[in-house]
């Protein structure tokens, strides 16, 4: 594997990661529990379309055999995705989703900061934009920890059982393999093992204040680095991909 | 005596064009008047939000996903905007919201109509945005100073979703043959609902002396109406699709179109809660609103929660 095949590989991750989570938000319009929480999932959606966007068209240049962002969204099977499982999770409750964007949210916002100083220019330039939006998503998420974590007794219950579900969806954050090995020697991406650390600190800390136990769930689900999901997937991207697949070549 | 003075001193003011402003004195039927088209404004919003929102995980590129997501939370937010505007005139969200999970509120005719296509994305920009717009800078005129500030807010983001409305409909009629019935599909489906949403014609509309006097309401329905059909027409034409009114004439001596004859019936049927969508549109919000219930509670008791620690403190 050479320099631009590992940038390419790793690019999917990240895009297909924004792409997944944000049509999983997105599901939410019209839905919310207040009118002003449904305008903050859509305004996050879009963050993460509009960052897909910018990865997966970086993506298609490096790889070089005219695919473009389009290409890569709507026109690759469930088993060529590459977002970790937790993004793919469907919304469940309230207190479900903002734990899994929570989660992941706080995982793109460290990981983020090191893509910030990332030698790729391109890949800096995207990290350095998006890290300004993942700070404010993780606020808000992480405001939303607090108050259904130390709300009522029902919110509080809620969110437990949903931080215990996800658990076992959180190791594969943190998995790195040949693509990481070679970017982190090339200075392209940060080690995942300070991440995890600055994870897993920030997520004590938050669970602390919000009441919440640690899970002591041991099982631990991976697979998107191999494109193995979960049987979600597939139903998601059928929705999301069917309209640009049915008319081939269709301009919109 | 006294109110009769008021009333003078109010009148006056609005000949003059001075706004009202919410802690100015009203006679109570011009404030009523405000929060039923306020509140009706606000609920038409935030059950737009519905159907299309319908097509945003099915939207055919990301540019398009992105375009929608940002118009929905458009609309959502002059939802958000209307309703503070309504709360000047001392009526809260809760209670309008209630009214319109009880029915006794009602939203535009127009959303409950299905969209089947993604056709109807772009009607629903051209044409729904496209009237509303023409009812809306009218309004943008209108004596009462948090609506009529909100109206020019809301006109200019609605401009914008018109063409983008246009454009993804240019975009399907210029595409291959199946893109273009897709969009003949949907300005047929959509054309007359667009047409009827303006309200019933001035000699079915009760009540409109005393408002435009007060300038809350600012011009006729059917004038409204007619300039939106001017402007619409030569835009189907200009792209190549059809206005399906066979009866649609050009009246070189006036210079507007005539149109055919408008079903009122199905109007004033879908107004009753006879539409398509109407079970399913008011169903999904009195669903948020249910499952949303222990959200809001927790979000009240975490609150109280750091006020009592701050008072310890």
């Amino acid at each position: 594997m050479n320099l631009q095949q590992a940038k390419f590989e790793y690019l999917l991750r990240l895009g297909d990661s924004s792409l997944i989570i944000g049509h999983r938000l997105s599901e939410w319009c019209g839905h919310g529990p207040i009118l002003e929480e449904d305008l903050a999932m859509i305004n996050i959606a879009l963050d993460f379309v509009g960052n897909t966007s910018e990865l997966l068209k970086y993506a298609g240049q490096l790889e070089d055999k005219g695919r473009d962002e389009d290409e890569l969204a709507y026109m690759r099977d469930e088993r060529e995705f590459r977002n970790l499982l937790i993004t793919e999770q469907p919304n469940g409750d309230f207190a479900f989703t903002i734990a899994r964007q929570f989660l992941f949210d706080t995982y793109m916002f460290f990981l983020y900061e090191g893509l910030k100083a990332s030698k790729d220019e391109t890949i800096a330039a995207i990290a350095a934009k998006s890290h300004k939006e993942i700070t404010y998503h993780l606020r808000h998420t992480s405001e939303w920890m607090y108050r259904l974590g130390d709300g009522t007794a029902e919110s509080h219950d809620r969110l437990q059982s949903a931080v215990n579900d996800l658990w076992m969806f959180t190791a594969e954050l943190f998995d790195m393999d040949e693509v990481d090995a070679l970017l982190i020697k090339e200075g392209v991406a940060p080690d995942l093992n300070n991440i995890k650390t600055e994870w897993e600190t920030r997520v004590n800390e938050v669970f602390a204040k919000a009441t919440l136990q640690l899970p002591t769930t041991t099982f631990k689900q991976k697979g998107s680095r191999e494109g193995k999901h979960t049987e979600h997937l597939g139903f998601l991207l059928a929705e999301m991909q069917y309209l640009h697949r049915a008319y081939p070549g269709a301009k919109w | 005596m006294e109110d009769a003075k008021k009333l003078e001193a109010f009148e006056a003011k609005i000949n003059s064009g001075v706004k009202i402003e919410p802690k100015d004195w009203m006679p109570e039927a011009y404030r009523k008047q405000l929060v039923r088209m306020m509140s009706q404004h606000a609920h038409s919003e935030i059950v737009g939000m519905l159907p299309e929102g319908n097509w945003i995980t099915r939207a055919p590129n990301l540019r398009r996903k992105a375009i929608l997501l940002a118009k929905v939370q458009d609309e959502g937010g002059h939802g958000l905007y209307l309703y503070s505007a309504a709360e000047t005139l001392g009526v809260d969200r809760t209670e309008l919201l209630e009214q319109l999970h009880t029915g006794k509120a009602k939203y535009s005719s127009i959303f409950n109509y299905p969209t089947l296509t993604w056709a109807d994305i772009g009607a629903i920009g051209w044409l729904v945005d496209g009237a509303a717009i023409m009812n809306q800078t009218a309004l943008a005129r209108g004596s009462y100073g948090p609506y009529s500030r909100a109206m020019v807010r809301i006109c200019k983001e609605e401009s914008f979703h018109n063409r983008q409305g246009y454009e993804i409909m240019m975009q399907l009629a210029q595409g291959t043959p199946e893109q273009k019935a897709m969009a003949q599909d949907a300005l047929n489906r959509w054309w007359w609902p667009a047409v009827m949403m303006l309200g019933p014609s001035d000699d079915n509309s009760p009540n409109s002396e005393q408002l435009m006097r007060w300038k809350v309401k600012m011009e006729s329905n059917d004038a409204i109406r007619e300039r939106f059909i001017d402007r619409t027409v030569p835009q189907a034409e200009f792209i190549g699709l059809t206005v399906p009114d066979k009866d649609l004439k050009f009246d070189e001596e006036t210079g507007h179109y005539t149109h055919g004859k408008i079903n009122w019936d199905e109007f004033f049927d879908v107004i009753k809660g006879n539409g398509p969508c109407n079970a399913k549109r008011l169903k999904d919000r009195i669903d948020a609103d249910k499952n949303g219930k222990w959200v809001r509670e927790a979000a009240v008791a975490y609150a109280a929660k750091r006020v009592k620690e701050k008072e310890i403190a």
